[in-house]
């Protein structure tokens, strides 16, 4: 597989992950990357940070914000409930429709994705999916809508995006973690929900800041100041265990593992992704090999 | 004694907040824990449903919605304090809730099982922030415990949590509810959806089912309303005086101290003093030499001694990052009283029980030992 096929693999990509794991710079790596080699990239930022943005500033990926409220609105205009959509989004009653019939702020959203992903105007559509221990349930709100809407267009939509979700050409799910213990179990626990109860195909895992590199030898270094071998014998150890924990999750989880490097820096810039993004189409020519 | 040791001292409620990821729920248990070995009655209330606190805190059973006393035998601690722990139920504590202010027990019934109301109870946002809130209202008021630490939910706005009251208060008195009570006030039974032109438009959008739901959670809410307010203000009120003291953490990211800054901004703003300012997992400095220096002797000892260079390119490796955070966080730093700032650096192993708990709780508390 080179990197144009992966890519290509899905037109609909979706990151999710915990909060912290490094969900945006993923999602901007992959869309840098995709661009990188000729594709036509939008990036989709769902919360309205301008943290896409700005890191993809320059490049040639397209980036745009989808928030529920304003899906929502579409939506209603769509359905030829124009007039009231206005008042119903600005007086805040999606609060209580949501309430209603939960996930219906989130499968508006989808609705919206799948609608671009429809139109066939991008070869990919990446999103860096919502926060914390929301992406489960947003992936989950089309089965549990068609669960409690038994008719109406609300249920056609849940059913649209299920058939999205059920096709591998059309839509995946990419995981985020760190290599540490707290994040692998919930990426394991994650992956598992997704795929039993969504149904989405899962694409490789990515592993963001993973220090990577071969152990210090301290022992040759015979009279070297303490400070030195204290330092080499904290990384390698810090190394060791970041491996240990990637060969626990090889051995819980059967999906292919990418990996991002640890950057010398506390927060990536759009320089940085250059980096990450090359990282990443590096990996794809040794997965085809 | 520096400014976190005091916040134990003297609160008797610290909040943790920051980003998700940074290490709240760890920092919550290493304060609960020291607090414990002060003499302390404290419980330390978690909403993360990773087993993670519960496993440091060697209890198999797991955590559930009520406390449970942890065995703090085996730990590095001399103590004449409890500890206990548990882990937040939002649905479990908002049950309660409506059982204590219906006006019968039919009443409560008929909401309890209500779709609509499992809703609320389930997945409405703000939920389980105000239910995290609750919680510490009730444990504040329980004789059992001199302390309580809290670790705020993973939500898109850490300070969520105290706005929470409020928004639950609004939700119920939103317009729709109003127009959805109406009826009943002019005592009709039958509720003309197709009347009101609102309505017929969500009944449209989700269907008439879950609309009638809906209609149903509010006519049997009636009259509850003013006791779930009052109980939302005392909430507030308490979230707001000064037996409540906030710590916020961040981690030497970009995102987290951005977002722990605006936070730190918002409680400033509301008259809130943050107690403490965590830096969590920073990386170790060794020895005094700068990263530059160590990447000089490198380039120096490249050719002559290769294993001593790299040992030197290592050092100017993990430097060079210890700069980076150190740049990062220096915004946040600038801000915050000198005396509440308190760093942790990235210790060798992940913390998974008691004595991991411990040697964070002593770089809280203890004297400046690490990083500069």
């Amino acid at each position: 597989m080179d990197s144009r096929q992966f890519f290509g693999a899905a037109r609909l990509v979706i990151v999710a992950g915990k909060g912290g794991v490094g969900k945006t710079t993923v999602t901007a790596a992959l869309a840098r990357a995709a661009a990188d080699v000729g594709l036509h990239v939008l990036a989709v930022e769902l919360e309205g940070k301008p943290a896409l943005a700005e890191v993809l500033a320059g490049t040639d990926v397209e980036v745009t914000t989808i928030t529920a409220s304003e899906a929502l609105a579409d939506y209603l205009d769509d359905h030829g409930l124009k007039r009231v959509s206005k008042r119903l989004a600005s007086s805040g009653i999606i609060d209580v429709v949501a309430t209603a019939a939960p996930g219906i702020d989130d499968i508006v959203v989808l609705g919206k994705l799948k609608q671009l992903e429809t139109l066939g105007t991008y070869d990919l559509i990446v999103v860096d999916g919502p926060a914390a221990g929301h992406a489960v349930t947003f992936l989950l709100s089309a089965r549990g809508l068609l669960d409690t809407v038994r008719g109406g267009p609300i249920r056609k939509q849940a059913q649209d995006v299920l058939d999205m979700f059920n096709d591998p050409q059309r839509c995946q799910v990419l995981l985020v973690s760190l290599p540490e213990t707290t994040p692998i179990n919930e990426l394991i626990e994650t992956a598992y929900a997704v795929e039993e109860k969504v149904g989405v195909q899962l694409g490789p895992v990515i592993i963001n800041g993973v220090d990577r590199g071969d152990p210090i030898v301290v022992s040759a270094a015979g009279s070297a100041p303490d400070e030195l071998l204290a330092a080499a014998e904290f990384r390698n150890h810090r190394r060791a265990a970041q491996q240990a924990e990637l060969a626990r999750l090889s051995n819980d989880l059967a999906l292919t593992q990418m990996v991002l490097p640890q950057l010398p820096v506390a927060g990536v810039t759009a320089d940085d992704l250059g980096a990450l993004a090359a990282a990443l189409v590096e990996q794809l020519g040794l997965l085809a090999g | 004694m520096n400014a976190i040791a005091t916040v134990v001292r003297d609160a008797e409620i610290i909040v943790t907040c920051g980003s998700g990821g940074v290490g709240k729920t760890t920092a919550a248990a290493a304060i609960a824990l020291h607090a414990a070995s002060t003499g302390k009655r404290v419980v330390v209330v978690t909403i993360d449903p990773a087993r993670r606190l519960a496993d440091a805190f060697g209890l198999a059973g797991g955590l559930g919605n009520e406390p449970t006393r942890v065995d703090l035998g085996d730990a590095p601690v001399n103590t004449t304090g409890e500890l206990w722990a548990m882990m937040l139920d939002p649905t479990t504590t908002f049950d309660g809730l409506v059982r204590q202010y219906a006006e019968s027990p039919e009443r409560a019934e008929r909401i309890l099982a209500n779709a609509f109301y499992r809703n609320i109870a389930g997945a409405l946002s703000g939920t389980q922030e105000y239910m995290a809130a609750e919680k510490l209202f009730q444990l504040h008021r329980d004789d059992r415990f001199d302390l309580v630490v809290v670790d705020t939910p993973p939500s898109r706005n850490a300070l969520d949590f105290l706005d929470a009251p409020a928004t639950l208060t609004r939700f119920i008195n939103h317009r729709l509810f109003r127009l959805m009570m109406l009826p009943a006030r002019g005592g009709l039974k039958v509720l003309n959806i197709a009347a009101q032109p609102v309505l017929r438009t969500i009944g449209k959008v989700v269907g008439g089912d879950v609309l009638a739901d809906a209609i149903a959670f509010f006519q049997a809410f009636e009259g509850m309303e003013a006791g779930f307010r009052d109980r939302a203000d005392s909430v507030s009120a308490l979230l707001h005086s000064s037996v409540t003291s906030y710590v916020l953490v961040a981690s030497p990211r970009r995102d987290t101290v951005d977002e722990a800054s605006y936070l730190a901004g918002r409680l400033i703003e509301s008259k809130l003093p943050v107690a403490a300012v965590i830096i969590n997992r920073l990386q170790p400095r060794f020895g005094a030499s700068t990263a530059a220096e160590a990447a000089a002797h490198a380039e120096a000892q490249a050719i002559t001694q290769p294993a001593l260079a790299a040992l030197w390119r290592n050092l100017a490796e993990l430097g060079a990052l210890a700069d980076a955070e150190e740049a990062v966080v220096e915004p946040l730093v600038a801000a915050t009283d000198p005396d509440a700032v308190r760093r942790v650096p990235l210790l060798r192993d992940d913390v998974h029980d008691l004595g991991g708990l411990h040697d964070i709780a002593g770089h809280l508390f203890g004297p400046d030992r690490v990083v500069r």
